[in-house]
């Protein structure tokens, strides 16, 4: 479900104060005209762009954790509970997305706010195993394990590309994943999924919600897993997701509103996923050492 | 390990999109603090393979890649996608028509 279409459904937005402004509703049937309505308005008006209503945003830390203040009031999430984060780094990152709103906030950029909101909502109701179940039940249609047989260079440059990250994983996890070009799938043995679910119950709930956001964003357990593992970086997991498109905006050209559209986006996504993985996870403490002299 | 570069680049090009993001007092800002004082704080160790450090490159390329591509999605929105829905008249226009005008006003 892409962004917008969660911002046009929702009808609480998250500003901190109270009541919001209720969106502009369709005009009623009968005062609507012919196809050249009466009223110069159509028949769907997307809701009024939130102005920017602040000059400051800064980071304080509450009891739960850090909380984000635009000027004098507390960010809220679209349920109305606090807004509080673990890691100060991420918040940090929220801050300066809320910073970077310039005259209208346009919430389809705030990946990390959405990300963070998620987490603290929770409005799908999942639990920690269910999460699981979803991320590793990606495994049996990974992007990375279906292959084509023609074109012979959309095959090479499958094998080219996705069998070393296949490798890894397997070397990485000690499982067998295996390729496949039927359309049925790679088989995998149920030892490789209870491997995977063992490692991703080490995961918090929070870093689980991101988890299971790669997953989605690039179609790929394996590809997801090496990204948060750090052994590619968030632009070669997109190449490597795109893989097929790639080839064919090689073959016929880019259409730079489509396909570099699209790209930026996936590359948020991703980006934004991981980074709140990391941020999530981590516990850093800086050791000082004593320098020689 | 990921292919990163190195880390001097990724903290440049990570300051300047932070510079873009943030407008006049960028150098105030708590992103822009906490970023150098990361990477100062991890500059000095004797050891040749610091994993810290490593993992702090690897979240900084990761934070550069989603500013970077953040800004140029929207900059794509606004001009291919921004545009939003054209006017009756735009539209009648677009085959030649005009709407018609009644002296005695509508309806």
């Amino acid at each position: 479900m892409s962004s917008v279409t969660m911002w046009r459904g929702c009808r609480r937005l998250w500003w901190a104060h109270s009541p919001p402004t209720r969106f502009p509703r369709p005009p009623p049937a009968d005062a609507r005209g012919g196809p050249v309505g009466s009223c110069g308005r159509r028949a769907y008006a997307p809701p009024a762009e939130r102005k920017r209503f602040y000059q400051n945003v800064s980071i304080s830390q509450g009891e739960g954790g850090f909380e984000i203040n635009l000027d004098h009031r507390k960010l809220k999430t679209p349920q109305a509970k606090l807004f509080t984060v673990p890691s100060e780094a991420l918040a940090i990152a929220v801050a300066t997305e809320w910073d970077s709103q310039k005259d209208t906030i346009k919430f389809y950029t705030m990946h990390l706010t959405t990300l963070c909101n998620t987490a603290l909502d929770n409005p799908t109701q999942r639990n920690k195993t269910q999460l699981i179940r979803v991320a590793v039940k990606f495994l049996e249609t990974d992007t990375v394990c279906y292959r084509v047989e023609e074109p012979p260079a959309l095959a090479e440059l499958q094998k080219n590309e996705w069998d070393p990250v296949v490798a890894w994983a397997e070397k990485r996890y000690n499982v067998t994943i295996g390729s496949s070009t039927s359309i049925l799938g790679p088989n995998i043995p149920a030892s490789t999924k209870e491997t995977f679910v063992s490692h991703l119950a080490s995961y918090n709930m929070w870093a689980l919600q991101g988890i299971e956001f790669v997953i989605t964003q690039l179609k790929s357990l394996i590809l997801s897993m090496s990204l948060i593992d750090r052994h590619i970086t968030v632009e070669k997991a997109v190449l490597l997701s795109r893989l097929e498109e790639e080839y064919q905006i090689r073959r016929w050209g880019n259409v730079e509103w489509a396909h570099d559209y699209d790209l930026c986006e996936l590359r948020a996504r991703t980006a934004a996923g991981t980074l709140f993985v990391h941020l999530c996870s981590e516990s850093s403490t800086v050791k000082h050492k004593l320098l020689q002299d | 390990m990921a292919a990163l570069g190195a880390p001097l680049r990724t903290l440049r090009a990570l300051l300047r999109e932070l510079r873009h993001a943030a407008g006049r007092s960028y150098r105030d800002s708590p992103a822009y603090r906490h970023v150098l004082a990361a990477f100062r704080a991890h500059r000095v160790t004797s050891e040749k393979l610091c994993r810290a450090q490593q993992e702090l490159h690897f979240q900084a390329a990761t934070y550069l890649c989603l500013l970077r591509s953040v800004r140029e999605h929207e900059a794509l929105h606004r001009e291919y996608h921004g545009r939003g829905e054209r006017s009756p008249q735009e539209v009648a226009g677009l085959v030649g028509f005009r709407l018609p005008q009644q002296p005695g006003g509508k309806g």
